[in-house]
């Protein structure tokens, strides 16, 4: 392209106040918290043929008791806030995906009816979500035969293609997906025969654990990992072995199945492809960006939620998030977010915190309260939850339980906050006494 | 007497809870360290329950399959036989979020209803 080129697409380009990248959970609640909290012009842009993202395969229940009070399927819990968005009239692109997103927010997108095209956002919210982690990232050794598949890929292929990925199946992995699928073949007339986790906990919810593989006698084998997959065309065995303290295989432990199909259930990684090539900084902990306490990462305008800010473990905490990702969008457009005063302070995660979002706040633009997101990074029983402003303590809360599966908060008022001169440091840590 | 050792959901905590029962009368819960946890151990043990999730066929859609749900709980030890009842049915699009797709399944007094919309094909 010429510079002359450049200049006449500029001039064309459509201006939107606020284009949101992702039209699932966190771009759908994003969207209308953004239209009721004032902004103009919205657009949604989705890559899938649907709205609903992940949730239109995750046909299980459990889903929005904290939102709605009931139990709620996946595609039901998206069908809420897509009717929300049918009738605020937001506009919406399926199909399209979304190339690039520079600085000044000038967003690149393509799909079969526009073809490439550029529009001008007045603020942007990222809502991508996130992906699994792939086989290549988990060095299992073997060939690279058929009928090994991330959970979630096998969920597409059961729940939505309607195809059954194999009939003995082994788990690797007990992160919620993995425990669902093993439930969810196992009703499809598959033999599920163990579930291998290398932790000595697992991720997933307790529901889960025993109403998708107690309920069937499958064992969890906490410890645990795959050491051999057999098979060069189609797998025909995998062997697991128990594991050490530093998570190397225990010889003479292994134990070998006979299945045809692997699942790996093993975490999940926020989806900031574009994120990163825009520049924005990008927790090493999360993988997901530093935010504010407006959820707006380090490029002003431009604000995060859901899975691609920080991977959640339920729909409703993602919805509460990106209702406020929205309506920050919204005063960021209209010029009336309240002005900072003095810099950001800090928050800093330790003594078994492994991160918190956000990561900062400012005083004079805070709410009222504040919601600080967080999770542990072990199991602890009976600890306390503190957070000290300065060096002074304020909060020192005791919880029965708090596991790396499970997602903690703490709740900061800006009146304690404003109430310490020269605040410098708000720290959240995890104490036994 | 019988001894049934159970994973309590009530909560993170997953309680160990041990229930020693005789048929429908129980005689001991422990284990549990509050309410809720004596609660679901006991309808664990007399009448436990079950929402099942699945898909069915559908025909002349713009898609292949419909998600449904029992509407309610249905007895834990009809699953299969609640799967075998919906892998036999195939409906017709369009169909709408709350469609009943099987009434009254396995005589639970429970139907079966679309937790999806389904529009016509093309």
């Amino acid at each position: 392209m010429n510079g002359s080129a450049a200049v006449r697409q500029e001039e064309h380009m459509e201006t939107i106040d606020i284009v949101i990248i992702g039209g699932g959970p966190a771009g759908l609640a994003a969207a209308v918290a953004a239209k009721k909290n004032g902004a103009g012009s919205i657009l949604i842009l989705e890559r899938d043929s649907e709205l609903g993202g992940i949730l239109n395969q995750c046909i299980h229940n459990g889903f929005g008791l904290h939102t709605f009070h009931e139990e709620l399927t996946g595609p039901e819990y998206a069908d809420r806030f897509i009717r929300q968005v049918l009738d605020l009239g937001i506009p919406y692109k399926l199909d399209t995906m979304v190339l690039d997103i520079t600085k000044d927010r000038v967003v690149t997108a393509m799909n079969r009816t526009d073809g490439l095209f550029q529009v001008r956002a007045g603020a942007v919210i990222l809502a991508m979500g996130c992906r699994e982690r792939p086989r290549g990232a988990l060095n299992i050794p073997g060939f690279r035969p058929a009928g090994i598949y991330s959970a979630g890929t096998a969920q597409r292929l059961v729940n939505i293609e309607g195809y059954m990925p194999g009939r003995e199946v082994v788990i690797l992995g007990s992160g919620d997906i993995g425990l669902i699928m093993a439930r969810r073949m196992t009703l499809e007339g598959a033999d599920v025969k163990v579930v291998a986790e290398i932790m000595p906990y697992s991720g997933g919810l307790k529901r889960n654990i025993v109403q998708c593989l107690d309920d069937f006698g499958i064992p969890l084998k906490l410890s645990h990992t795959v050491v051999n997959i057999e098979g060069r065309e189609r797998v025909s065995a995998v062997t697991i072995a128990a594991v050490d303290e530093h998570m190397k295989p225990i010889p003479g432990t292994e134990e070998r199945y006979r299945c045809d199909t692997l699942l790996l259930s093993t975490g999940l990684i926020p989806e900031n492809e574009l994120s990163r090539g825009m520049g924005i900084h990008l927790s090493s902990v999360t993988k997901g960006p530093e935010v504010n306490d407006m959820l707006e990462t380090n490029i002003p305008g431009v604000f995060a939620c859901g899975n691609v800010l920080h991977v959640h473990d339920l729909v409703d905490f993602v919805s509460e998030e990106a209702e406020r990702a929205g309506a920050c969008a919204a005063a960021y457009v209209k010029g009336s977010v309240p002005p900072a005063e003095g810099p950001d302070i800090p928050l800093i995660a330790e003594g078994g915190v492994r991160y918190t979002v956000p990561c900062t706040v400012n005083t004079g633009r805070m709410d009222d309260l504040l919601t600080v997101r967080f999770r542990v990074g072990a199991v602890y029983k009976k600890a306390f939850v503190s957070v000290y402003l300065n060096d002074e303590r304020i909060l020192h809360r005791q919880k029965k339980i708090m596991a790396p599966g499970e997602m903690e908060q703490v709740i900061l008022q800006k009146k304690q906050l404003l109430a310490v001169p020269d605040l410098k440091t708000i720290t959240v840590k995890i104490e036994s006494e | 007497m019988e001894k049934r050792n159970l994973t309590c959901i009530g909560c993170p905590m997953g309680c160990q809870i041990t229930v020693e029962f005789d048929g429908d009368n129980i005689s001991r819960v422990t284990g549990n360290s509050c309410a809720v946890g004596d609660k679901y151990a006991r309808k664990e043990v007399t009448h436990p329950e079950r929402t099942v999730t699945s898909t069915v066929v559908v025909t002349g859609g713009d898609r292949e399959r419909l998600s449904v749900k029992t509407k309610g709980n249905i007895p834990k030890d009809l699953i299969f036989d609640c799967m075998r009842e919906i892998n036999r049915t195939s409906v017709s699009a369009p169909v709408r979020i709350g469609d009943v797709v099987i009434h009254d399944v396995c005589g639970t007094g429970v139907d079966v209803v679309a937790t999806r919309n389904v529009g016509k094909a093309g």
